[in-house]
């Protein structure tokens, strides 16, 4: 992204990692893409009520180019997967995508010939949302979960390395059809 | 000095202009020497101003849109081919999710029509006939409340907004208590409803209408004689009565025109002919009457909502007909909803043919007489039609929504053309389209 | 014995059925077996069990309430445009106190012109058409189905027309009815008919460069099989199932 990038590892890196990761889940700006049932429930979080505010998170961007979270809210169909895609590409690293909602994340119900069978097809996914939709607390679950997970995100070589290591783990674990042990 | 247009190609009509980078000062100048100031816009499909995945295509010549097109189909679920494949009773599970904020009206015309095709519309027990009209109401107001809200923030009025959802979850949460759900709930069965009221919902009903009756006022203060808020909506997105028969606008567009028109009166169902209330109308044909009618219809839902509570009366909720209704009675079991455990130990401890009976009206489905049936319901936003067609077997041969949403939205181009671009957005606030029901 | 065992297959042959309960209406498909099961064996013992679907057939004069002065009235409004009634209207099915229209194709503009604008008529409001595809009803594979709205009385009709899958064509109602402007756009992009005389008839909610009808009965659903923890579940449609 910047200097950060490109300092060297160990001592200096990992406080400027902290620093930066803190500094960043503190304010992230979703982006909105609202595309169906669960659009109204992110709504829902956003409001009085559920008050996503508390989280630094209220200002929804209407321009990808201002924002760093995709919240995939909803079925994404064969139409809306290569525009799904444009915003993803026209948000500025860093960026993350919560994939909220049955639909979203695997398909769900919609097995069939519009539907696409998981938005990770398209994007990269950081957090799958379960539910149908998922409730405001779950979807407020996510983001604190996210926000963890950007608290402790790398940087620069440290960065390589991680998605190094997450390759590597991604292509030795099992697959789906391989896994053992009861349907639950 | 270069040029900044590109050259044209067989794709494009006329100069296309480089916007990205350069001079903005040549650009616009060369443009000028074409005389040709018509700019098409395309907004959408993902906006945060146009109801979730609509694309508007607009020709704009200056701040006048002089055509307007829509593009849809970006949310097509594929849920009238995916019926085809689930028994009918399974069906309500996916129609709910068609037009996801108006839930209750799709299970409701979907089952009617069931109901109709199985012939079974006049033993439909009237204590779920009367929890249905009592949801479809509680339905109308929150979907109302979601269209007045999103179509305040849109004009940017975000307290409109905050104040619609600070309502519309008191609804949800009476829906959470009655089907389990805050959305999406499959809860009205073909041939009644998935189980009776849980205690306490009554209660809780008449809980909500006390604050909603002091809750509905605060939107006339806010809204009703704010000079902003009707310098934006007054005169704009017009449609009179010639139009919206033309073009098959029913709901309020059509009651802003003046016209009464509600199924409920002109061709009651679920035993509407037995509540009182008033079908607003206005005669303004705008956008502003189209608000004002919605919140008219807000407050008579509340009427029918107090009506239904007084009409409830102790009785059952599914057909007698074992054929049809589901074989469990249901219970909250400690991981949701299940069968009771009293069923459970008759099926597999007493009655070997009550267990089979379960097992085939569970797994197989009852089978519905070949023919045709058409059902239609008065959704918050229109007609709600349903047509279904069966071949004689356990699942649905053809399943075919008519929704309002997808017949209202066409009437898109005839407010908008001629009009300002910022007004497009009121327009198509006013019509109130939900796209998970434009395209299914 | 054994060669007199009887073959299910020869024993079966259309005329040897037991007689049906209702010999009228048109067939649509024929059902064997129990549960219709068409992978896997029926274990129930009635897989020889063959039984033929109808949909309801033309219905006899009186058709009963209103639906004889609509009937009445749309035949005598026919005639004098010098059109004979039996040459548009192919048959008329009373069901489940709906009045359905079966209206040749060539005659359907004029058919539903007459419907919007006779005095004693008036079906001001189209809601739509409704596709249908019947892959057993020879020859009249697609249907068109209009549902009609009286405001003025009331009322609501069905019609419906019928077009072969070899020419399917059929006249476009947007002239009388422009709201079904989008509506046969739909029914084009997910069946194939082929609406004529429609201003624009384009895809609309497939991506234009989709292949085929996607809700066509000939049309797979397009599902994939779910895999987990060595169970593998086929799609919706290749499940075994019961119809």
């Amino acid at each position: 992204m910047g200097l950060e990038e490109k300092l060297p590892s160990g001592f200096l890196l990992t406080t400027v990692e902290q620093a930066a990761g803190w500094v960043r889940k503190a304010s992230v700006f979703p982006a909105t893409f609202g595309l169906a049932c669960c659009a109204i429930e992110m709504m829902t979080t956003g409001a009085g009520r559920y008050d996503l505010a508390r989280f630094g998170m209220e200002v929804f961007r209407g321009s990808p180019r201002q924002a760093d979270l995709m919240i995939v809210a909803g079925r994404v169909s064969q139409k809306m997967a290569p525009v799904l895609r444009q915003v993803y590409d026209q948000m500025p690293n860093p960026k993350w995508v919560i994939s909220m909602g049955v639909c979203a994340s695997s398909g769900g119900m919609f097995n069939n010939y519009a539907i696409v069978q998981g938005v990770d097809h398209i994007v990269p996914v950081d957090i799958y949302l379960p539910g149908c939709p998922p409730r405001p607390e779950m979807l407020l679950d996510a983001i604190l979960k996210l926000h963890q997970k950007i608290q402790t995100s790398k940087l620069g070589v440290n960065a390589e390395e991680a998605a190094r290591e997450a390759e590597e783990a991604a292509l030795k674990a099992l697959p789906t059809i391989e896994l053992k042990g009861l349907l639950r | 000095m270069n040029t900044p247009s590109a050259s044209p190609r067989e794709t494009t009509e006329g100069a296309v202009y480089t916007v990205t980078g350069g001079d903005w000062e040549e650009v616009v100048q060369s443009a000028a020497k074409a005389d040709d100031e018509r700019i098409i816009v395309n907004m959408g499909p993902q906006h945060p101003s146009t109801h979730g995945v609509l694309r508007l295509i607009l020709e704009i010549d200056g701040e006048t849109v002089t055509e307007a097109r829509c593009g849809i189909g970006y949310l097509h679920t594929g849920i009238e081919k995916n019926l085809e494949y689930r028994t009918w009773t399974q069906g309500t599970t996916f129609v709910t999710r068609m037009d996801y904020l108006t839930s209750f009206y799709n299970e409701t015309a979907y089952c009617l029509g069931v109901e109709k095709l199985l012939g079974i519309t006049e033993q439909i027990p009237d204590r779920a006939s009367v929890i249905r009209v009592l949801l479809m109401e509680l339905n109308r107001l929150s979907s109302h409340l979601v269209c007045i809200a999103t179509g305040g923030m849109e004009l940017g009025a975000t307290t409109i907004m905050i104040y619609g959802f600070r309502d519309r979850e008191m609804i949800l949460d009476l829906y959470e208590l009655i089907t389990g759900l805050r959305m999406n709930h499959a809860f009205i069965r073909p041939g009644g409803l998935a189980q009776d009221l849980p205690p306490g919902a009554v209660d809780a009903v008449r809980e909500f209408v006390k604050t909603m009756k002091k809750n509905l006022p605060e939107y006339d203060k806010l809204a009703t004689g704010n000079p902003i808020f009707k310098a934006r909506m007054q005169d704009v997105g017009y449609l009179d009565l010639t139009g919206c028969m033309a073009l098959g606008a029913t709901g309020p567009i059509l009651r802003s025109a003046g016209l009464p028109h509600d199924l409920r009166k002109t061709d009651p169902y679920c035993g509407y002919e037995n509540y009182e209330f008033d079908v607003p109308t206005a005669d303004t044909c705008d956008s502003y009457g189209r608000f004002l009618v919605r919140l008219e219809e807000m407050r008579q839902s509340l009427r029918i909502v107090e009506q239904c509570l007084d009409r409830l009366a102790p009785g059952p909720v599914m057909v007698g007909d074992k054929k049809i209704a589901w074989p469990a009675q249901l219970a909250l079991g400690p991981d949701g909803l299940g069968n009771s455990l009293d069923h459970i130990k008759k099926i597999m401890g007493t009655s070997m043919e009550a267990l089979i009976h379960h097992f085939k009206l569970v797994t197989e489905g009852f089978r519905v007489p070949a023919g045709q049936a058409y059902a239609a319901v008065e959704s918050p936003k229109g007609e709600l039609g349903v047509h279904v067609v069966s071949d004689g077997g356990t699942r649905p041969f053809r399943v075919h929504f008519r929704d309002p949403s997808f017949t209202n939205l066409q009437a898109m181009a005839a407010m908008c053309e001629g009009g300002q671009v910022a007004d497009v957005i009121v327009a198509v606030a006013s019509i109130d389209p939900v796209m998970g029901g434009v395209d299914r | 014995m054994s060669d007199e065992t009887p073959n299910p297959e020869k024993e079966l042959s259309e005329q040897n059925l037991p007689g049906q309960r209702g010999e009228h209406g048109e067939e649509v498909r024929l059902q064997r077996g129990m549960f219709g099961a068409n992978n896997g064996g029926d274990t129930s013992g009635y897989s020889g069990l063959v039984r033929s679907i109808r949909l309801p057939g033309p219905a006899n004069r009186p058709y009963g309430g209103w639906f004889d002065e609509v009937a009445d009235e749309l035949e005598g409004a026919l005639e004098e445009q010098g059109l004979l009634p039996a040459k548009a209207i192919e048959k008329t099915v009373v069901d489940r106190d709906e009045l359905t229209f079966h209206i040749e194709r060539e005659h359907l503009v004029r058919v539903a012109r007459t419907l919007r604008d006779d005095p004693a008529l008036r079906f001001e409001l189209c809601t739509g058409v409704s596709g249908v595809h019947y892959p057993g009803d020879k020859g009249r594979e697609l249907h068109a189905v209009y549902h009609l709205r009286s405001l003025t009385h009331g009322r609501l009709i069905r019609l419906e027309v019928s077009a072969p899958d070899a020419d399917p064509r059929i006249p476009s109602l947007v002239a009388v009815y422009p709201t079904n402007d989008w509506h046969e756009r739909e029914a084009y992009d997910f069946f194939g008919i082929v609406f004529d005389g429609h201003p624009a008839l384009t895809r609309i909610m497939m991506p234009d460069d989709w292949q085929g009808h996607p809700q066509r009965k000939d049309y797979p659903l397009g599902g994939i099989a779910i895999e987990y923890k060595g169970a593998q579940i086929p799609a919706p449609d290749q499940r075994r199932s019961y119809s």
